[in-house]
């Protein structure tokens, strides 16, 4: 297959999961019990609304046309940026979640980078020590890393930097102060898993056949590694991690509300509890758009850097 | 060999964890000291003491005796859990493995677009929609999370169609039901279980989390995450009242992992390929 070939497939494949996720979202909140005319008039006037007003609504609203020219009607207006008027704030939906998507996506970017340098370095010591005490207390670190909720570690990093040393503030949005907590938590957090899969990457690396040769033909053992090893497990390293990237942002939902971090999962939850369903399907498909946008630039640009591996040769994850 | 016992070591220290917490679950109304439910105000946040091993909450609660308690909502949900996933992730990846074709291609494409975005994500829209709560949250995860499973089983079924006994089993005129649910699933059984004790990690994590988050067990339930939530105003006064209940997750998927981690070493390298990466 040509690459001019490969690239249009991933792209219309990263549409075709984007629409898929786009029904998804929408059908959501079609089938969701309670009519919304009947739920936003009953939060704006705070009592039970008569039928001639929710069926004026309803029309108003487009709710009485079929689902199929609702969703287009949705979807494209969605599109310009109009994800509809959240029945919590009777404020549009997406100006508030685009303000709060920098701010996810600020610490999320910040998160990565914390993983990235805490896993890479650790992933190398373990890898090349392979069956050692340092790889096995990295394995027994890692092990006990990805197993710990992120609450756990955000909790335990507020005691130690805001209640014990009074260096760092415990919560809210704003300065640059306020984003080191939640990011070390989350670059904790995702370091683990992430270490974890660097080692299996390395590993394969250094078992392969150049390895020995430039072992054989006198390379140090760490001199082979940085130059030949590092060097060819570069792009899946930097793949891994930006793949992980979606998972930094569901771990993030949690982190936010831990820290009160003004982010799109603090939105989410305070729109779930409230079942405000335009800001619901809103976070979905934004969120969505993010992620499968990160995906085909990473699958793209890797395909382009290294034509080996074009097709799905990557560990699989659940992100 | 080494490396061999290592793992073994450390696989049955998961299965000890679990073990344990499994007695607990069972064994809480004896072995707890009080009623987890029990509201004492006179006794609000007593430290730990002989009388109370882990101190009380801000209600006078016991806190060992609703962690003790909590182990049964927490193993009940992910064992629930786990069965609903398993059911549609397994028969999913069976009919598309097995079926091929279009069958295969539409099932897979759906899981592949799942698998696309963020699980998590896509259970919080599900939540949103039926509502916070126990239910909600059962149903959030069970839709989203099998596509794991459907994935593995359909590569794993989809090898084994090849096989001659399939041929062979057709031609005595087994019926495909038969051939699948007699002769196929039978091998497909250890990456699913060990699939299946890797992602229990991931689940009791996923509950735990949306029970913080106040999306899925409502206090006063014992269950850890919404004890944790509870506490979490008290913590600048009472940070054990947050950490307990953290540690007994964290326990908890830490057993899962070992034993996970511990099983597909041992699977064979065939089975074991289909796992690479899945519980990181």
């Amino acid at each position: 297959m040509t690459s001019a070939r490969a690239f249009l497939r991933r792209i219309l494949g990263a549409v075709a999961i984007w629409l898929f996720v786009s029904v998804f979202a929408f059908a959501l909140g079609s089938l969701a019990p309670g009519d919304p005319a009947q739920m936003i008039l009953l939060r704006r006037n705070g009592e039970a609304p008569s039928a001639v007003d929710v069926r004026a609504l309803r029309t108003e609203l487009g709710l009485d046309q079929p689902p199929v020219r609702r969703y287009v009607r949705w979807l494209t207006a969605a599109v310009r940026g109009d994800f509809g008027t959240s029945f919590r704030t009777g404020q549009p939906v997406f100006a508030e979640l685009r303000t709060r998507l920098v701010a996810s996506l600020l610490l999320a970017a910040a998160a990565t980078m914390v993983s990235f340098i805490i896993a890479l370095p650790v992933a190398l010591l373990s890898a090349a020590r392979r069956g050692l005490v340092t790889d096995h207390v990295v394995r027994v670190a890692a092990l006990v890393g990805v197993s710990t909720p992120g609450y756990l570690v955000a909790y335990a990093l507020i005691l130690i930097f805001a209640v014990w040393f009074r260096v760092l503030p415990a919560a809210g949005g704003g300065g640059m102060r306020h984003v080191l907590l939640p990011a070390l938590t989350l670059g904790l957090v995702s370091a683990a898993g992430l270490s974890r899969l660097l080692r299996a990457t390395l590993l394969d690396e250094l078992n392969a056949e150049y390895m020995r040769t430039a072992r054989a033909k006198g390379v140090s053992t760490w001199s082979a590694i940085v130059r030949h090893a590092l060097r060819n497990a570069l792009n899946p390293v930097v793949t891994v991690s930006a793949l992980r990237f979606g998972r930094v942002l569901s771990e993030a939902v949690i982190i936010e509300t831990v820290f009160a971090w003004p982010g799109v999962g603090l939105a989410a939850v305070a729109a779930i509890s409230d079942r405000d369903y335009p800001a619901i399907q809103g976070f979905m498909l934004l969120v969505a758009t993010v992620f499968i946008m990160i995906n085909l630039l990473v699958d793209l640009s890797y395909g382009a850097v290294d034509p080996r591996m074009r097709l799905g040769a990557l560990p699989m994850e659940r992100a | 060999m080494t490396r061999h016992s290592v793992t073994n070591r450390s696989m049955w220290t998961g299965v000890a964890i679990i073990a344990a917490l499994v007695c607990a679950a069972l064994g809480a109304p004896w072995l707890a000291p009080y009623d987890p439910r029990l509201i004492d105000p006179a006794r609000a946040f007593a430290p730990p003491s002989v009388r109370f091993l882990l101190g009380t909450d801000d209600l006078g609660r016991d806190i060992l005796s609703r962690l003790l308690y909590g182990a049964r909502w927490s193993l009940g949900l992910v064992s629930v859990a786990t069965l609903l996933v398993l059911s549609v992730g397994v028969s999913v990846g069976a009919l598309a493995g097995y079926l091929g074709g279009v069958v295969d291609d539409v099932l897979m494409r759906i899981v592949d677009a799942l698998l696309a975005v963020p699980s998590l994500l896509l259970a919080l829209a599900i939540i949103g929609m039926v509502g916070p709560g126990l239910t909600g949250m059962m149903l959030g995860l069970s839709s989203i999370w099998w596509v794991g499973y459907a994935r593995v089983v359909r590569g794993l079924v989809l090898a084994l169609r090849e096989r001659p006994f399939v041929d062979a089993a057709r031609a005595l005129g087994v019926s495909h039901t038969a051939i699948v649910s007699r002769h196929i699933l039978p091998s497909v059984l250890p990456a699913v279980a060990v699939l299946a004790s890797l992602e229990m990690g991931e689940l009791v994590l996923a509950i735990s989390g949306l029970s913080f988050l106040g999306l899925g067990a409502q206090p006063p339930t014992p269950e850890w995450g919404t004890m944790l939530s509870d506490a979490r105003v008290h913590f600048f006064d009472a940070p054990r009242l947050v950490l307990l209940p953290g540690l007994a997750v964290m326990l908890t998927v830490l057993g899962f992992n070992l034993v996970g981690d511990g099983l597909r070493d041992a699977l064979e390298p065939e089975q074991a390929s289909k796992l690479r990466g899945v519980g990181t």
